[in-house]
């Protein structure tokens, strides 16, 4: 069906999948410490956390992906002068991806966590420190669990958006991804139709098998609410 | 640093004033065309029966806002060039170019992105005042153009103006298919200076310069929208 791409077609969804799920992990990460930082009472860390998603969320994910692949190879090659130590490393165009594309939604993550965590009334956690807990009890066993329930849209909309900025990662060198794939069977077969078109089906079956998760999970935040 | 952005600006200055414009003239028509076509989408998936132009309409936002733009792309700008029958009909000389490749999958894909707004705004128009219109005899079309569409259009400008914001970084996939836009330029920059930092930052800040333009152009636009909720003198 694929002129006999079908294999490696199946093995670069599974590393578009994984670019994405990295990518995710790190940009919820970045995006609770991001809105811990903007919610706290520490004026500098505000202001970091203000300038991160100010200039994130001002530029395209291209230009920040390649940014970030291109800087941390600056930064590791002087790293590497400094230390004198001989043997050049390039970073691999899978992890420059999941850091690009991570920080980058690591932004988006940032807003969705703070509106969640405001979102939660106040009495809960006044509740919480009045019957004794520390500070860091409180934020885990009483707001983050409320707070996820009401990030949880957030985050589905902004995993969808994610999942298909992982399309952008062959363009820093990635050669075993989806789309790298369709790019050398189209140079092979003069076939680009059908391989963008499989790519096209790719996305739209990830979307459609997050879709289904989204809708158990929200099932499943909701629980113990009317 | 300074030395350096001045290495890039005094060099590639030039590319970057004609990436500038090519972005914003790629970006306002795309967003032009796409405005006219995003309201007719979602009329029709507002409309009542009428499958036969509902499920293609449903179809093709849901493979437009469910696949990536590059694809989209690719998808015309390489996978319509190998078909005998595109290469010799009149559309060759458009579908050849990479502009009008470009111009024309970012209007479709803003205008499924819109349609969804848009769409979602005018299903969420109270009854109460589409009762009240029928009690004063609108007609029906009367009730789309002066109760269902201004309201939606209310509702539908914060969404509406991130999707502008989103079109416009999007449109940096151009770059990709050999257009010389803002971030082409920086990536030639970056490639005849080896200042990748400074190239990417230069293009980054003009990127910003025109998302803070949409931002301020949108809260216009909803003070303007909302103005009879303001007070007297307000």
């Amino acid at each position: 069906m694929l002129y006999g791409y079908e294999g490696r077609f199946l093995g670069g969804m599974a590393v578009t999948a994984g670019v994405a799920v990295c990518a995710l992990v790190l940009a919820l990460f970045l995006g609770l410490s991001g809105a811990a930082a903007k919610l706290s009472g520490n004026r500098f860390l505000r202001g970091a956390a203000a300038f991160y998603t100010t200039v994130v969320r001002g530029t395209p994910e291209l230009l920040v992906i390649l940014l970030v692949y291109y800087d941390l190879q600056g930064l590791l090659n002087a790293a590497r002068e400094g230390l004198e130590y001989e043997e050049v490393w390039i970073i691999p165009p899978f992890w420059g991806g999941v850091v690009g594309i991570g920080a980058y939604y690591g932004a988006y993550m940032t807003e969705t966590f703070r509106g969640a965590i405001l979102a939660v009334p106040r009495g809960q956690s006044e509740a919480a420190a009045s019957l004794g807990m520390h500070p860091a009890v409180v934020f885990f066993r009483v707001v983050f669990p409320q707070m996820l329930r009401y990030a949880l849209p957030g985050i589905c909309n902004n995993w969808l958006v994610l999942l298909k900025a992982t399309a952008l990662v062959s363009v820093i060198g990635l050669s075993d991804d989806m789309m790298a794939v369709a790019s050398q069977a189209k140079s092979k077969t003069r076939d680009p139709f059908l391989f963008y078109f499989a790519v096209a089906c790719g996305y739209l079956l990830f979307t459609a098998v997050s879709d289904f998760i989204f809708a158990r999970l929200r099932r499943r935040a909701r629980r113990g609410l009317a | 640093m300074i030395e350096n952005f001045s290495s890039v600006l005094g060099g590639f200055g030039e590319l970057y004033w004609e990436g500038l414009l090519l972005t914003l003239q790629l970006s306002a028509l795309s967003l032009f065309i796409g405005f006219f076509l995003a309201w007719a989408l979602a009329l029709v998936l507002l409309a009542e029966g009428r499958a036969w132009l509902k499920i293609p309409a449903r179809a093709f936002v849901y493979f437009m806002t469910g696949t990536p733009l590059l694809v989209q792309l690719f998808l015309v700008y390489f996978g319509l060039a190998q078909f005998e029958a595109v290469r010799e009909s009149f559309l060759w000389p458009v579908l050849r170019d990479a502009y009008w490749c470009a111009l024309i999958v970012f209007s479709l894909n803003t205008a499924a992105y819109s349609a969804r707004i848009f769409h979602g705004a005018m299903a969420e128009t109270d009854a109460g005042e589409l009762e009240a219109a029928r009690a004063f005899g609108f007609s029906a079309f009367k009730r789309l153009t002066r109760v269902i569409i201004p309201g939606a259009w209310r509702r539908a400008l914060p969404a509406y103006g991130n999707e502008m914001i989103f079109l416009l970084h999007s449109s940096s996939v151009a770059s990709i298919i050999t257009l010389s836009d803002l971030t082409s330029a920086a990536r030639v920059a970056a490639r005849g200076t080896f200042h990748f930092t400074e190239s990417y930052l230069t293009a980054m800040l003009l990127y910003m310069a025109m998302t803070a333009v949409i931002v301020l152009g949108a809260r216009v636009a909803e003070k303007y929208a909302f103005r009879h909720l303001r007070g007297v003198g307000g």
